[in-house]
């Protein structure tokens, strides 16, 4: 077996994190990924050592691994910057402002979409819906949520930054972490962060906020089952009639069945009795 | 009147709502030591009952999909959590598994139990760190709990959960592109049949939910299905997020019986923008067929949706006011879907291509004559011809938008899209624009 170019003592310590993610599947190929958020934790991105060592513990050739990783936008073929700044640029937070915003930082910045300041602090990049659209416009500093953003707000978190402030985020841990400790644990190594920041921004809140005003509330389940004790001749209405069925339209599938199994998949009436 | 019914919200607003305790002093875990004690087939024939329909867009029956699993062999079977929202517009699982991630794990295992999996993944797309810190901890917690691992509270029932981080990539969110990914593979779209019900993870049965849809399962646990079935409609029963944002007073998640309208929503979220006017909307993300005010009375059901001409989808509603350039719009989600496409078929790769080209020269003022038709030409050679419905869907907001607005497109031979809208107008905070087109001019340069 070949070695990778990594010095010992990283090797070392890289095997046994890896030897972690690789058992929490039934399968070690299942690994990959997290193992190319780990190489990207040890270089900053996926870097030629990372690759053969992702080939070598996987059993895979580099070609399999190199295609695997650059399929997925969040694996860097450069190195990147301690910090990702992410401008969502996808159309709703756009429109409410967002291409300004990223002009105004890649003015700032003196770079543009996926390219790093030279003192190797920021990775500017258009980033696509980040399902923060209620807080528009966002940007993502190593993926955690800035909310709401202007141009100036924007620009400030950004001067901190590079004046090697902390920064924090609107919801999220007290403080960003630098790009590789974020990389770390999105390898599935849980840090000491989850208890801080909000549970939820304004947004968030927004409807249970109207709710509470207005005493609007669920049905309770206690009236359910009183209702459920009275009326007990009532039948089940069938959800199955109105269900779409496979392959057709509203299904998961959405095409037509073209075998016995695609109707009825694992041959004819497997009916729950059979299970257990 | 519609009112809100927050179920899968109801604890947002309390102290620390993601830790355990919090949870459980809520009556969190309850559901999982109830369903412990019934025979699974009661419980997929409960969801079955309540009616729950997928909640991740497509909208198909929660408790069929889990019927669909053909009887055990012996080998394992697997539920495997889609929680890579992405979907333009879409907003709601992301805070729901930051404010609270045990109702999904409990979810999670209710589900597992019900389906005999004994190995659940929850897959969270891995640009949103945060939520998966806490998913991390409340898996960790559920375990130490005995909500999770070997023999749950003396049950003899043993279940694994692992929680993965994707890696940026909207296909992934698609069900079996999902699959590949977390094999280790590039994430695209597999052939069906046969179905991940058949041959999902490694090949093995596999159940394959959005988070939304797992985390309602614990309420109709205690609740019962006639609880569940007494929100919503006849054919799209219950409680859903819907999610607002935009150009509205109070953009925000709403929690609502299926069947509430926009307009009833705008009234509770104070409205559109002040001093605007509704322009056109999406009803469920991007992907779905925009409308316009006068879809403003439409149930957001599955059905009524869908007979009006466009889908629920992930009820995300994304709201325009006048200011806004459709063309621009359009665009711009093209751009996304023309980047998002994986490749792996050419009505997609080389369509959405194509459309991307034609869109940005119409945003430029710089279309030319017969450019709308061979637009309407290319979604028609994409839509129902692409692999999977990533294709589909980039159609969706191109037809649609020149159905209602074709006159902009028009438009876009000969003027600017922000000559026609100036996008000062639109954003959401006051600025001088500066003097050049490059800002305009840079996406496609």
């Amino acid at each position: 077996m070949t070695q990778t170019g990594y010095a010992p003592d990283v090797r070392t310590r890289l095997d046994e994190d890896a030897a972690q993610i690789v058992a929490r599947y039934p399968q070690a190929r299942s690994a990959l990924l997290p193992l190319l958020h780990l190489v990207q934790s040890q270089d900053g991105y996926v870097s030629r050592n990372g690759i053969e060592f992702c080939a070598e513990t996987l059993g895979l050739t580099t070609a399999s691994v190199s295609a695997v990783a650059t399929f997925y936008t969040q694996y860097k073929r450069r190195p990147n910057g301690e910090y990702t700044v992410g401008v969502c640029t996808n159309t709703l937070c756009a429109i409410m402002g967002g291409d300004e915003i990223f002009e105004r930082l890649s003015e700032r910045l003196g770079v543009g979409h996926d390219e790093t300041t030279t003192d190797g602090k920021i990775t500017l990049e258009r980033v696509e819906c980040n399902a923060a659209c209620d807080y528009a416009p966002v940007m993502m500093i190593n993926w955690e949520f800035f909310d709401n953003q202007t141009p100036e707000s924007a620009a400030a978190v950004v001067d901190a930054i590079l004046a090697g402030e902390d920064v924090r985020p609107s919801r999220g841990p007290d403080v960003v972490q630098p790009f590789k400790d974020v990389s770390r644990t999105l390898a599935g190594f849980l840090d000491e962060h989850a208890d801080e920041g909000p549970a939820a921004g304004p947004a968030s809140l927004a409807g249970l906020e109207v709710a509470r005003e207005q005493g609007w509330s669920a049905p309770s389940f206690d009236a359910a089952e009183r209702a459920a004790a009275e009326d007990e001749t009532t039948p089940d209405a069938a959800p199955a009639q109105s269900a779409p069925q496979t392959g057709g339209e509203q299904s998961s599938a959405e095409r037509k069945p073209t075998t016995d199994g695609d109707v009825t998949p694992g041959g004819p009436e497997s009916e729950p009795e059979e299970k257990r | 009147m519609t009112t809100l019914t927050p179920v899968l919200t109801a604890t947002w607003g309390d102290d620390k709502p993601w830790q355990i305790d919090s949870y459980t002093r809520s009556g969190g875990y309850e559901a999982l030591r109830k369903a412990l004690k019934t025979d699974p087939a009661e419980l997929v024939q409960l969801v079955k009952d309540s009616g729950l329909r997928g909640r991740g867009g497509a909208g198909f029956p929660t408790g069929m999909k889990w019927g669909f699993l053909p009887a055990p062999d012996g080998g394992p079977r697997y539920l495997v959590v889609n929680a890579d929202e992405s979907e333009p517009g879409t907003c709601k699982d992301i805070p729901l598994m930051l404010a609270n991630p045990h109702v999904l794990v409990e979810g999670v295992a209710i589900t597992s139990f019900a389906i005999g999996c004994h190995h659940a993944f929850i897959y969270v797309r891995g640009e949103v760190v945060h939520v998966y810190r806490r998913l991390l901890k409340a898996v960790a917690d559920a375990y130490a709990a005995g909500h999770l691992g070997k023999n749950i509270h003396g049950s003899g029932y043993d279940l694994d959960v692992t929680v993965h981080a994707g890696a940026g990539a909207y296909i992934c969110g698609e069900e079996t592109a999902l699959l590949d990914s977390l094999e280790g593979r590039r994430g695209q779209p597999r052939l069906k049949p046969p179905f991940p019900a058949v041959a999902g993870l490694y090949a093995r049965p596999t159940v394959v939910n959005n988070v939304e849809s797992v985390a309602s399962v614990p309420a109709i646990v205690q609740g019962g299905s006639d609880w569940f079935r007494a929100m919503g409609t006849e054919r799209s029963t219950g409680h859903g997020i819907f999610s607002l944002s935009g150009h509205v007073e109070r953009p925000g998640q709403y929690e609502a019986p299926l069947g509430i309208t926009l307009r009833e929503l705008l009234e509770m979220a104070g409205g559109v923008r002040k001093g605007h006017e509704l322009k056109f909307w999406t009803p469920g993300g991007s992907s779905t067929p925009i409308f316009t005010a006068e879809h403003l009375d439409v149930p957001l059901d599955y059905e009524s949706v869908g007979a009006a001409g466009s889908m629920l989808g992930t009820r995300a509603l994304q709201i325009f006011d006048e200011t806004t350039s459709v063309v621009r719009a359009v665009s711009r989600w093209t751009d996304f879907y023309a980047h998002e496409s994986c490749g792996k078929c050419t009505p997609c790769r080389e369509g959405t291509y194509w459309l991307k080209q034609i869109l940005q020269r119409l945003v430029d003022g710089k279309g030319q004559q017969g450019d709308i038709e061979t637009l309407l030409d290319l979604c028609d050679n994409i839509l129902g011809r692409a692999f999977c419905a990533l294709g589909d869907g980039a159609t969706s907001c191109v037809t649609s938008a020149i159905q209602y607005f074709r006159e902009e497109f028009e438009a876009g031979m000969t003027s600017p899209a922000s000559e026609l809208f100036p996008p000062q107008r639109s954003a959401l905070f006051d600025y001088t624009p500066r003097r050049s087109g490059a800002a305009a001019g840079a996406v496609h340069a």
